[in-house]
């Protein structure tokens, strides 16, 4: 009789190298994400929504190492006044960062709290829970369980001013899992900036309970490391009258996942979600987006634009989901990428599910080349090629960075997204 | 100014031969004038010269100032002071009006090692030379040529032409779609222009442009070569009197 060959389970071997806390308020919440983690099991290849994304660097229980970027720019948002709150390989760096205290705001460390009577204890897990149907999530459910930092944000009221993460990359082994919760009061309102690579590779799940009337922005930048790896998620729920906008600007990385799930739980309320990606070389780059409707009168919407060359590229997954009731739902979703080179691809999946009868939705996924018309007009006015490229280029992505609402803000992306065009290598 | 000798030019992607044998030369301070049936090469002849892609040299040469056009690229003939007005302007949504007069002037200064011009002398001249065309701000701001009338378009066009102040300039049809007020406006930024230094080749259909604009010399373009060249009675020919003659006389 042959001997019964134990198969490895990539699952369990991941299970393996990581430690959860034993004792504190999120312990509960952390063995059923755990639970649910051995349920389904990590991501494969077969699996739905992972046909053009290889789960394979996410997954296995070492991360591949990073080099680290020597980054000579200014870093993004140095300019804006702001709270800091800096991260170095996933940990909080306390000298680094800003005293925490804000008014209208309240920000505890994921770690250190102990309070059983913290406001985070029956929401840590939730939302991510609640993101796992229809479709697993199964990277997120490991980040619930095993995160070994993040930040807590509690928005009574509106604070002065944009609450910044930032992450630094420092270590070429680095494998950072981290966890963010933001729980925006109704009324209040909050700008959250990130910037940074982070780490070797990233794990990172943040959820964002928004109540009746409150807003939440969301400016994010992924930064130009380029051997760094990271699937992130956002989780959202969206209560009556309420303002959510996503915005994320990703400018290389070997791997970048990125999934956005949102529900609109209340009726009236708003959710944009956007991305502009340049992804030069050995780059790939997936968004994957899944907007629920399960309230009346929401709008929603989808802007992604990716710019490819040299090999690279870029995936999206976007769907919106429109439960039966959800009248009036307007959702759009358009995915668009520029080709510069015949070796740099686009995949698309845009998907509408529709279970009530007076909507409007639209979506639309278009993969071109550069406008030789417009390129030649250009250079026939003295604008060199490559000059005249970053300004066709630039053109189009605006349509994604207009999702951002804050002019200051939106010009800093524009700034950033002309020099690193600029920096091309050729 | 301009030197054009035996041009030959092809489609790239087909065997189609389109100028035959191009010679033509446009002196400083001249105007010269080609019309000619449609198909005939006009358009062709000025995108050739300016470095559009999709056509290919098979013989003969074009010279700006004794230097070789035809190994440039277009935005290099552009410094040297190549300009075309396009029969067709492009619409480029996204990018703003005055972002690009301002990367195209900035452009050319600095590939002819002149110092950029400031944000705000760039400012001044753009407003008197819109005005004077009557290009109002508004339409500055909108993105290039988007949601502009044709005649809007062809006065952007001069209006460039009028910032980048070049040695040579080809005027593809700029009169087409222009009403008569229009065409006067154009021609008087075509005029402001016209000096001792500076050529003009004006492709036109019409004697009405030729009216405003006085050219030295007329050319009849017809089937890839200028068949007959003469003084500005010859537009009043081809107004009379159609091509059939000219093409006639010279078969
Ligand atoms: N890219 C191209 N592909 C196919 N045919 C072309 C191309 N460019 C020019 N041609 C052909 O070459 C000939 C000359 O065209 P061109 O546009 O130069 O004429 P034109 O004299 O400017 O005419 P019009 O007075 O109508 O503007 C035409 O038969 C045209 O169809
Ligand atoms: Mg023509």
């Amino acid at each position: 009789m042959a001997e019964a060959v134990q198969k490895p389970n990539p699952t369990e071997e991941m299970i393996a190298t990581l430690e959860m806390p034993s004792a504190g308020w999120s312990v509960a919440a952390r063995q059923n994400a755990l639970t649910r983690l051995r349920a389904t099991g990590l991501p494969q290849r077969r699996d739905e929504y992972w046909k053009y994304t290889r789960p394979d660097t996410l997954i296995q229980p070492v991360a591949e190492p990073a080099a680290v970027f020597e980054n000579d720019e200014a870093q993004l948002f140095d300019d804006v006044d702001r709270l800091k709150i800096v991260f170095v390989d996933g940990t909080f760096d306390a000298d680094a960062s800003d005293d925490l205290a804000l008014d209208g705001i309240t920000i505890d460390r994921l770690e250190q709290t102990d309070a059983d009577l913290h406001w985070a204890r029956d929401l840590y897990g939730t939302l991510e829970q609640n993101g796992q149907t229809p479709v697993a999530r199964p990277l997120a459910a490991l980040n619930t369980a095993f995160a070994s930092d993040g930040v807590l944000i509690h928005v009574t009221s509106t604070p002065s001013k944009p609450v910044s993460i930032i992450y630094r990359h420092a270590s070429t082994t680095s494998d950072a899992i981290l966890h963010h919760f933001v729980k925006v009061d109704s009324g209040a309102e909050l700008t959250l900036l990130e910037n940074g690579p982070a780490a070797a590779r990233l794990n990172k799940v943040m959820e964002i309970d928004v109540a009746d009337d409150a807003a939440f922005h969301h400016v994010r930048a992924q930064g130009r490391d380029h051997e760094r790896r990271a699937a992130t998620h956002i989780f959202a729920r969206l209560g009556a009258r309420s303002l959510f906008k996503s915005f994320t600007v990703t400018v290389n990385g070997v791997m970048t996942r990125n999934d956005c799930i949102i529900e609109l739980t209340g009726d009236d309320a708003s959710a944009h979600v956007a991305g502009a990606c340049v992804g030069d070389g050995a780059f790939h780059h997936d968004d994957t987006v899944f907007v629920t409707h399960d309230a009346v009168n929401c709008e929603s919407r989808q802007v992604f634009k990716k710019v490819l060359r040299n090999g690279a590229t870029g995936v999206f997954q976007g769907k919106i989901l429109v439960k039966a009731g959800a009248q009036k739902t307007d959702g759009y979703q358009i995915s668009q990428s520029l080709l510069l080179d015949e070796d740099s691809q686009f995949l698309a999946k845009p998907e509408l599910e529709i279970y009530a009868d007076d909507v409007a939705c639209s979506h639309g996924s278009t993969s071109g080349a550069i406008d030789e018309e417009a390129l030649f007009y250009l250079r026939a006015r003295g604008v060199s090629k490559n000059e005249a490229t970053d300004l066709l280029t630039l053109s189009f992505l605006a349509e994604a960075v207009e999702e951002i609402a804050q002019e200051s803000l939106r010009d800093q992306i524009n700034g950033r997204l002309a020099s690193w065009l600029g920096r091309r290598s050729d | 100014m301009l030197s054009i000798k035996n041009l030959h030019v092809k489609l790239e992607d087909e065997d189609k031969q389109i100028l035959k044998g191009v010679n033509l030369e446009v002196e400083a301070g001249k105007v010269h004038a080609i019309m000619g049936p449609n198909g005939s090469g006009k358009s062709t002849l000025s995108y050739v010269l300016s470095g559009k892609g999709g056509y290919e040299v098979t013989d003969g040469t074009a010279k700006l100032e004794g230097v070789d056009l035809l190994d440039m690229e277009p935005e290099e003939r552009a410094a040297a002071g190549l300009f075309l007005a396009f029969q067709y302007p492009v619409e480029i949504p996204g990018v703003g009006n005055m972002t690009f007069l301002r990367t195209a002037v900035n452009a050319q200064r600095k590939a002819r090692g002149e110092e950029e011009m400031s944000a705000s002398e760039f400012l001044k001249v753009v407003r008197a030379k819109a005005k004077d065309l009557q290009i109002d701000a508004e339409m500055l701001k909108r993105p290039v040529n988007m949601g502009f009338s044709g005649g809007e378009k062809k006065r952007n066009e001069i209006l460039q032409m009028a910032m980048l102040e070049p040695k040579m300039c080809i005027l593809d049809e700029t009169d087409s779609g222009l009403d008569v007020d229009a065409m006067k406006l154009v021609a008087d930024g075509v005029n402001a222009l016209r000096s001792e230094g500076r050529g003009f080749l004006v492709i036109t259909h019409y004697q009405r442009l030729l009216d405003h604009i006085k050219p030295d010399v007329v050319h009849i373009m017809s089937d890839g070569r200028i068949i007959k060249s003469g003084g500005p009675e010859l537009a009043l020919d081809v107004e009379h009197n159609g091509y059939a003659d000219i093409k006639a006389e010279v078969a």
